[in-house]
């Protein structure tokens, strides 16, 4: 695979996925809209049920809105993630995947490709979605909003991964819906994202658990202290973990001998 | 590297199977440069189980598939950068313009900005499609959005084309369109055409044919040679008899 490229078809596919999402005005709205509502509605509604106590990497009492920010940010990545994987199984039904799929490159780089375009879309959302919070109040430390990028980088390139991996397993769009509940739902409640570990405990151990072991959690965790300017070692590798596990099963996935492309009827 | 210069794609011994009901059935044949090779045969023959193993969507572990000479399985980006294909199912973006849609083929294939814009310009002028380059698929009638799908296929100038039903859905006057312009192109540029189709009027008596019939090969040759071999009047004729179930 020559270098040139590869790099010219990178390009071509983010530049495909930023003018499809430049096009698809609602899609933006619908991916800002969410989590605003989250903030505006619920974080406030919760603020004086929900006591956070001071814990890493905040070094004070916060507001619940400052606490969930971070689990808003996964969520936006969560849906985005979702969303990519939604309209791969879309183009493989409409034929439009074909054309990336016979493409003269490696089937491996392709996938991975995609899944870069998803991230860059995402990290697009993130951003206007803190401005908005900026504005309303919720104030990270300036240096923070740097350092959270590459933390959101790896963050949305393992829910990227997560949504290829469905993706290359579902066959039609009707049982889409289905997996959207069973996987969106209980990955964003069953995490970090609202409510810290501790306060989960309360209720069950159990529960507290599978939050604990849900890659999800850990990558709100690696975001929230990437915001904070601060690096988080073993969230950041549990994500990069689950970050290859989860792109090896898609690339098997879509192999053409041996994964989903193969069956039929 | 290149051991088969006339023969641009070569289908050898091709066997396919979902779980146990097999499709195809050691398929053979070859599609030599600068001829239009109609693959004919009725809905569920194998044809589209054969285009997608031949676009490598689908692989086979039995026989051998080459394109300008590169194996499929083991030299596959090679033989890809060879083939152009239009699949029967439109798949261009909607909501991209004829040019940001042939700028992304262009880079899938490695092209330069450049090389690119040139290219395109070509090739939709060649489709008297230039001018509309600027606007969204979406806009454009289905004649149209199969023009830009051929100029597309034809944009990394390669040695094979595979068509999948392309005229399915026009009018007359756009199907006489596009016959054309294939088989002028098969003429001019010595490209080699895979034809998969159920229109038989589109087929010419110096053309290729393969007749594919429950997963088997029934007839290969060109038109007038199908037709001298088992004695019929026509196509239609030919057709119909070699795809009659025993």
């Amino acid at each position: 695979m020559a270098m040139m490229h590869a790099l010219r078809a990178l390009n071509g596919i983010v530049l495909r996925e930023l003018y499809r999402f430049v096009h698809q005005r609602e899609r933006f709205a619908s991916a800002l809209v969410r989590p605003l509502v989250w903030l505006f509605i619920f974080a406030a509604g919760f603020r004086s049920t929900l006591g956070v106590a001071i814990s890493p990497p905040y070094e004070t009492y916060i507001l619940y809105e400052e606490y969930i920010t971070p689990g808003l940010l996964g969520m936006i990545q969560l849906f985005n993630g979702m969303q990519s994987s939604l309209s791969m199984v879309y183009d493989r039904e409409m034929g439009s995947m074909k054309t990336l799929l016979v493409s003269p490159l490696p089937r491996w780089f392709l996938l991975t490709s995609k899944l870069v375009a998803g991230v860059f879309v995402s990290v697009l959302q993130v951003y206007a979605f803190l401005v908005v919070a900026w504005f309303y109040g919720v104030e990270a430390p300036l240096f923070g909003y740097l350092t959270v990028l590459p933390a959101l980088l790896l963050s949305g390139l393992m829910l990227g991964a997560l949504g290829l991996l469905l993706s290359s397993w579902i066959r039609q769009l009707e049982n889409f819906a289905g997996v959207m509940n069973f996987v969106i739902f209980p990955t964003f409640f069953l995490s970090t994202a609202l409510y810290p570990l501790w306060k989960l405990q309360e209720s069950s151990e159990f529960l507290t658990a599978l939050a604990a072991y849900n890659p999800f959690s850990q990558a709100v965790e690696m975001i929230r202290f990437a915001l904070y300017g601060q690096f988080n070692g073993y969230a950041s590798a549990f994500t990069g973990v689950a970050l290859a596990l989860c792109l090896v099963l898609a690339i098997l996935g879509y192999n053409p001998s041996k994964g989903m492309l193969h069956r039929k009827g | 590297m290149n051991s088969y210069p006339e023969v641009a794609l070569s289908v050898a011994n091709v066997s396919f199977a979902y779980g146990t009901r097999r499709a195809l059935d050691r398929v053979s044949f070859d599609v030599p440069k600068g001829r239009c090779t109609f693959l004919l045969g009725p809905n569920g023959a194998g044809k589209s189980t054969l285009f997608s193993l031949i676009t490598r969507l689908y692989e086979s572990r039995d026989g051998q598939i080459r394109i300008d000479g590169f194996d499929l399985r083991r030299e596959s980006c090679e033989a890809l950068s060879r083939l152009g294909v239009v699949f029967q199912q439109p798949t261009l973006d909607l909501d991209l313009s004829v040019e940001q849609n042939l700028r992304y083929h262009a880079s899938l294939h490695g092209l330069g900005r450049r090389e690119a814009r040139s290219r395109i310009q070509e090739e939709l002028e060649r489709q008297s499609m230039f001018e509309r380059r600027q606007e969204r698929v979406r806009q454009l009638n289905g004649g149209h959005r199969r023009r830009v799908e051929i100029a597309r296929a034809l944009l990394h100038r390669p040695g094979c084309l595979l068509l999948d039903e392309p005229t399915v859905g026009l009018d007359v006057p756009s199907r006489e369109a596009i016959v054309a312009y294939i088989h002028g192109l098969c003429v001019e540029q010595r490209v080699a055409v895979l034809w998969a189709t159920h229109l038989i009027d589109e087929i010419e008596p110096e053309d290729g044919l393969v007749v594919l019939h429950r997963g088997i090969v029934g007839a290969h040759g060109t038109l007038r040679e199908v037709l001298d071999e088992i004695d019929a009047p026509d196509v239609a004729d030919a057709f119909r008899r070699l795809t009659r179930d025993p």
